[in-house]
Order: structure tokens, then sequence, then C-alpha cells
């Protein structure tokens, strides 16, 4: 592809005569330049990390703030100091790699130890704060006010009320205070210096602002027991005073209507003497606990066992029959008598160079059970309605005999190169030595083959084994099971399982138990790869 | 089709190899197998009616209506982000893995061995386990820095990098290795610093791979769908993957014949990059090992 090193600089205009006097393309650099980039670059890199670190702190997201100024300290020290030279260029795919995979390889490690999910998302601090807001009631006793919304340059959201004839202006932050330069016509607020006020209108067009202003609640005082405004409508407000009461020091929620008393237990949630906790946990480390409830939980352990079953039925029987396939065909092919070989490799491996996700889908279509719109049951077996992807059995072959389509063209290519490359002279000898075609397979091309394979049929199995496109496109688990609760269904793969019970698209999320789980596959896969790691012995060679 | 039978000259060879005609006749039968469900997606493409089929004969019809439509979705917003993320993320593996090889094939330094061995034990952990901890991250992220939060296309190329190291550095890395250090050793004696010799030998030599590598990577994340469907929360800013999923996942609904219209126009430039770049690509996937 690429030209010979020597005329790299082909751009230069003498580069076509070989003259004595011709420069080496290092030269033809300017080494200053080079610096400016740098100096740019990097300036570039730390305003970045800066405004990230900043962000941090102003959210007052430590660990965040910590780690980035970390990272941005080692970035400035290693391109700027002469002893780092390999790292200038090992550093900036490293950051991403620490970040996006090993990070959160172990912080799937640390989840997998908690119970974070729904319910149990928030830092306790945090948990306190929603649980006080949540539990607000209208104050009974107290009165409704005329209320406006005010909107400040920046876009901060305000209230302003009409209380005794004099109007009171606060925000989430400032409780409300006399405005006595707010003019009043009646009992509508007309202007307040340093506000827009918000006609009702403005409101009615835009769901998000609505959403906002009902979410405001601006304090009465700087007493935080004697509650917010809050407004339903947008044209009255009313004092809302939270029914519960934390006690810092004693680490209690007090419901000051009813007495009862909320304790915290080690399960990160308020409970009361009789059982009963409240809404909002927050996550605490559980021990093993994710780790067992898939093997004792009544809702998983079934699921759970026929899915790992099947999981490794899917990936064996996967690469077995696309290898077999491939390998045929690149045996029966693998013949110089043949014309146009490269037209026929070029159609054999069609379904390889489309992509995945697609074919996945276009598959889900064809094998429709209703033979007026799936392709399969019309042209092969007259018009019947087969329920490809509706039985458990069935659907299960389905999903093999797609994957076998897709994936047949690599095996097809590896065994063609590999076949290719296998010494003549071996064959030959054995040819003279009298032994027939088939003998020569099974004794020399097929053990020689299995060789180069070998490695390949391993991260093969393990590509299946979390091959998460194919099942969710075509079957997405289905059909379902029916003697659980959760969403899991026979054609669910360990992954696809755990993606419908973590809920990280949505319903209730599990994450401390989908991370257990990610860490077993993990485990599996692992153990998969360090077998095919002795196989190949590739980091002898490497190294 | 097939070509005719062998000249009569070769009467010797005739008798010990027979002409390979059944050979012909299955690799017609392949060729019908591998093909068949690509022409009926053309075929329902450019069909009249909305659904897969309709009937047995491919091609009974033909209209653009379907493509016509694609234009009330918002399939071309989800074409545009799907290239956006693809081709920023195949640039950035590329710059990313060709200089992690670079230095750990023409630098000895300390650490060098377990970092080669730490990366190919990283390798084997794929990224997309860590789709729940991905998300926490990202959830976490967004309240600070909105940019790199969910549904962030932006976060999802980071993601996407941070596996960029573990899946191509090997592959380049035996590539790097193949190119004479003599040529580094004569720019350095004319003066070249590090930088200028990367810049300006190395990577023009290695740019095969470095064009596998871009390809391999386009197509990895153009079909990806677990890690976008996580990230890319708003229909706004979802790929093709994650959006043409939607239109066939309700049997009742399906609006097969977009979809065809979409899966064809999405697929043909794939394809075509995939056949013309073969040679190349079947190295690296034996290599890389992308799809299975």
């Amino acid at each position: 592809m690429s030209s010979s090193p020597l005329t790299a600089d082909a751009t230069h205009p003498d580069s076509r005569e070989r003259r004595p006097r011709r420069e080496s393309p290092a030269r033809t650099f300017n080494s200053t330049d080079g610096y400016v980039v740098k100096l740019v670059l990097m300036a570039l890199v730390n305003a970045l990390g800066l405004f990230i670190a900043w962000s941090a702190w102003t959210a007052g997201s430590w660990f965040l703030l910590g780690g980035s100024l970390v990272l941005l300290a080692a970035a400035d020290w290693v391109y700027f100091s002469r002893r780092t030279v390999p790292l200038k260029y090992i550093l900036p795919g490293l950051l991403f790699l620490l970040v996006f995979q090993i990070f959160t390889m172990a912080y799937t490690g640390y989840v997998a130890f908690t119970n974070y999910g729904s319910g149990h998302t928030l830092t306790k601090e945090r948990a306190i704060d929603a649980l006080l807001i949540q539990n607000e009631r209208r104050d009974p006793e107290a009165p409704s006010y005329p209320l406006s919304i005010l909107r400040d340059a920046e876009g901060t959201l305000g209230f302003a009320i009409v209380d005794d004839g004099s109007v009171r202006v606060g925000d989430a932050e400032t409780p409300l205070a006399a405005a006595p330069d707010a003019t009043l016509e009646g009992k509508r607020i007309t202007a307040v210096p340093g506000w827009d006020v918000l006609a009702l209108t403005d409101l009615v067009g835009d769901p998000a602002l609505l959403e906002k202003v009902s979410e405001l609640r601006v304090p009465v005082s700087e007493d935080d027991a004697a509650g917010s405004i809050r407004t339903q409508d947008g044209s009255r407000g009313a004092i809302y005073r939270s029914v519960l009461v934390y006690d810092d020091a004693a680490d209690t929620m007090t419901d000051v209507e009813t007495g009862v008393v909320y304790r915290p237990n080690d399960r990160g949630s308020f409970v009361a003497e009789d059982g009963t906790a409240l809404g909002v946990g927050w996550r605490v480390v559980v021990g093993f606990e994710n780790f067992t409830k898939a093997f004792t939980d009544s809702a998983y352990a079934g699921p759970f066992a026929k899915i790992l079953v099947w999981t490794f039925a899917f990936a064996i029987l996967t690469v077995l029959s696309s290898f077999l396939v491939g390998l045929l065909i690149a045996g029966v092919f693998n013949d110089p008598r043949i014309r146009g070989q490269k037209v026929w490799r070029t159609l054999f491996i069609l379904p390889y160079a489309f992509p995945a996700f697609l074919s996945a889908l276009l598959w889900k279509g064809m094998l429709h059970s209703n033979p007026d719109y799936g392709i399969i049951n019309q042209l092969f077996f007259f018009g019947q309605r087969i329920e490809w992807l509706d039985d458990p059995t069935l659907a299960k072959l389905a999903i093999l005999g797609v994957n076998l389509w897709l994936s047949y063209p690599y095996w097809f290519l590896v065994c063609t190169g590999a076949l290719q490359s296998l010494p003549a002279d071996v064959v030959e000898a054995a040819t003279i030595d009298g032994a027939g075609p088939v003998r020569i397979w099974r004794a020399i091309t097929l053990p020689l083959l299995l060789v180069s394979t070998a490695p390949l049929i391993i991260s093969s199995f393990a590509f299946n084994f979390n091959n998460f496109t194919l099942i969710y496109m075509l079957t997405n688990g289905r059909p379902r099971f029916t003697d659980t609760s959760a969403p899991l269904g026979h054609t669910d793969i360990l992954i696809s399982m755990v993606y419908q019970i973590s809920g990280v698209a949505g319903g209730r999320a599990d994450y401390g138990l989908a991370s257990a789980l990610s860490l077993l596959i993990f485990v599996i896969v692992g153990v998969i790869s360090v077998l095919a790691f002795r196989q190949t012995r590739k980091l002898e060679e490497m190294l | 089709m097939a070509p005719h039978a062998a000249p009569e000259g070769a009467t010797s060879l005739q008798r010990s190899t027979r002409w390979p005609g059944w050979k012909y006749l299955l690799a017609v039968g392949i060729v019908g197998y591998a093909t068949f469900p690509l022409l009926y997606v053309l075929s329902a493409a450019f069909a009249e009616s909305g659904t897969l089929t309709g009937s047995t004969r491919l091609f009974t019809s033909f209209s653009t209506k379907n493509f016509a439509a694609l234009s009330d979705t918002r399939y071309w917003t989800w074409a545009g982000n799907s290239l956006e993320v693809a081709v920023a993320t195949a640039l950035g593996s590329v710059l990313m893995g060709a200089a992690a090889a670079y230095a750990f094939s023409r630098f000895r330094f300390r650490g060098r061995r377990t970092g080669l061995t730490t990366l190919l034990v990283i390798q084997m952990f794929p990224q997309m386990l860590a789709f729940v901890a991905i998300f926490l991250l990202l959830l976490t992220l967004g309240e600070v820095v909105p940019a790199l939060g969910l549904n962030s296309k932006l976060a999802l190329i980071c993601v996407y990098l941070g596996g960029a190291l573990g899946t191509n550095t090997f592959l380049m890395y035996g590539f790097f290795n193949t190119i004479p250090t003599e040529l580094d050793e004569a720019a350095r004696i004319d003066g070249a610093t590090h930088a200028q010799i990367y810049w300006g030998i190395v990577l023009r030599l290695t740019t095969p791979i470095l064009a596998v590598v871009a390809l391999l990577s386009f197509i990895a994340s153009f079909g990806e769908f677990i890690l976008a469907r996580v990230v890319l929360t708003s229909e706004k800013s979802w790929t093709l993957a994650v959006g043409m999923f939607t239109w066939v996942s309700d049997q009742l609904n399906a609006n097969w014949g977009t979809f065809a219209a979409g899966a064809v126009l999405a697929a043909l430039p794939v394809l075509v990059l995939f056949l013309a770049l073969q040679k190349y690509i079947v190295s690296g996937l034996t290599a890389g090992s992308v799809k299975g």
C-alpha cells in the first residue's frame, strides 16, 4: 500500500532526481513548530481539566475533583518532562483506558457488593434530604397567597407573594424577604426590581419550565421548620411543611404527626418499630448477598440455571456449527482448478460484511410465524404457520441457524488462509507414501489446521458467550418463562439477563445483582481466555 | 454461470483430476444461501408495500417510496449520529493505538513487559460487561459536566475509546515491529526527534495497518448496541443500531418497508468498504476477532 520508506518526502520537488543533496525527511520538519503545537494542545488539555475540576468543586463531587486533578497533573508531568518519552505516546490511550475500562471494571466489583438499585440510589445524606422533601404536607392552618413567578437574568426562578398587602420575594436559596420596591395592582404583582415577572401564558407553552416551577420551594424564613412556599397552579402559593424531622444527634427520623420514630438499619433504610420502612433508602455494602441471590431467590434461581446452560450451549454449538461449515466450504473450494475463486469467495462472505445488527433484525422479520409476513415459512414450509420465535425449542434453533449464517464466512476465511499456508511438502511426502486424501485430511491437514485456529475458536466462543446484539435483536429473550416474575425468557443468555435485571433501560433497577452477574461472566470469560492464552503462547512470541 | 470444462488439450491431467462440476453446483447453492436474505431486503426496500414480503417472488414492483419515507422518520438524524460516533471512534482509536504501539515497539523502558501483559489481560474482558458501571459513572459525571454525562455522543465516544488500547495495540504492535529500526536510527543521526520519527516515518510506513484498525473500529462502533442503548437516552441522539431496533421490535406495528430501505442504505457503505479492503481485513480479523 505504502511506497518505499525513502520516498516518503515525495512532495519535495527534488525527490524524483536522486541527487546526493537530498535531505532526510526528518530535516524538513521544523522542530519549533512541533513545540508550538504541543504547547497549544497542552493549554487546551489544562483548560479542560481545570474546567472539570472547577465544576466538580462547585458540585461538591470530591472524588471527581481529586481524580481530575491527579490525571491532569500526570498529563502535565508526562508532556513537560524529558524523562518520560514512552509515556508521552501511551498516555492518551491510557487515560481513557483507566477511566472507562479499568475504573468501570473495578466499580462493577464494588457495586456487586452493595444494594445499589431502585430505592437505594443515593448516599445517606442525600436520602435524608429526599425524604424530607417528599414527605411534605400542606399546612392546613396557613392561608394561601396570591403568587407570581419570577425569573432573573441568569435564569434563576423565584416566587413573589402578596402577604397582607405587601410583597415578599425569594428563591430556592434565599428565604422570603420584603420587597418594598415591587409594584402591585390590586392583588397582582406587575413588577419586581431585578426580576422579570412571568405571565401564566409563558408557563403553559413550556412543560420544562412548568416542571421547574412545580418543584420550586421557597423557604418562608431562615428557620427550616417554618416550611416553604410551593405552588400547584402558578397563581397561588401555600406553605408546605415536612412531616418528618431528622434528628442529627440521634440519627433518627420522627414523624411529627404520628410520633413514630424511624431508625436507620444496616440495609440502608429508616425503619420503625413495627417494621415499616420509609420509601427512600441509601446504598450500603451488603456482602455476598447479590451472589447468593442468583442461586437462591425464587424469582431468579430457576431461570438462572436454565440461562446458564443455554448460554454455554449457544456459544459451543454456534462455534462448532459455523466452524465445521466454514471448514467444509474452505476445504472444498481450496482447489486451484476452480475458476473465479475471488468472485466466489466474495459472494460467500457477503453475510459477514453485512452489519450484524441489521442481519439479526432482518432475520427476525423473515422468521415471522405468519407466512403472510414471514418469508421463511412462506418459501420453505408451504405457508405453514411455524412459530419460529415463539416456541422455546424452535426459537433456540432459529438463533443457532441465524448465527450460523452470520458466522460461517468468518471461518471460511480463516480456514482458507490456514489451508493455504499449510506446508505443501508434508502433504506431498504423505501422498508418495501412499496415503489417500481422507487419510491426509485426518492425519495431517486437520491437526495442523486446528493448531493454528484453536486460539480463534476459543476467542470466538468468548465472543458468542456475550453475543448480546444477536439475542436481543432476534428474540429479545422471548418466549418468556412462565414460572417467574422476572422479565426473562428461554433464549436469554447471561449478558441479556444482566441487561434485563439491571434496569438501565427503565423499570425496576437492581444494579447490585446485575453487577454481581457481570462479575460472574468476567470470571467465566477470564478462565476461557486463560485457556486461549496457554494455547497460543502469544505472550512469549510477542514480547 | 459456471465456466466450460477444461480445454481438451489437457488429456494427461484430466484422468487424475476430474472436472469439479459438483463444486460449481455447491458454490451456487452456497451463494444462494448467503445472498437470499440480502436479496430479500433489497427487494423489500424497493417494493411498493410496507411489509417484508407479500409475495414469494422478488422484485415484483419497483418504487422508491420506502426510501422517501425515511425522511419522515429520524433515520437521517440517527445515520448522522452513527457516522459521527463511528468516525470519531475510528480516528481516536487509530491515534491512540498507533502511539501506544510505537512506544511499545520502539522504546525499551521499565514496565514495558508488564504493560503489554496488562493490556493482554484487559483485552480479555469485554467493556460491555461493565455497562452498569459505565451507566452509573456517566450519571455521576453528568451532574458535574453535562457534556460528558448520559445522552451525550461525546461520552459514548469516550467510552468506546476506553477500549481502544486493549483491542488494537497488539494488532499494530506486531506490524510496527516489522518496520526496520535502522530507519529510525538513520533519522536520529540526521537529528530527528522521536516525534518527527513517529509522525514523519513510522506512521507513513504503517498506513495499511492504520487503515485496517480504522475500518475495524468503524464497523465495530457502527454496529455496537448495548453501550449505545445505555448511554444515549433520548431519541434524537440515538444511533442507527438503537433507532432501527425500535422500528421492528414490535412485530405488529413493524414497518418493514422503511426498515428495509434504511438497512440497505446503512449497509451499503460498510459492505463496499469491507469487500474493497477484504484482503487487509482478513489479516486483521484473524488477529483481532471482532465479530464471530
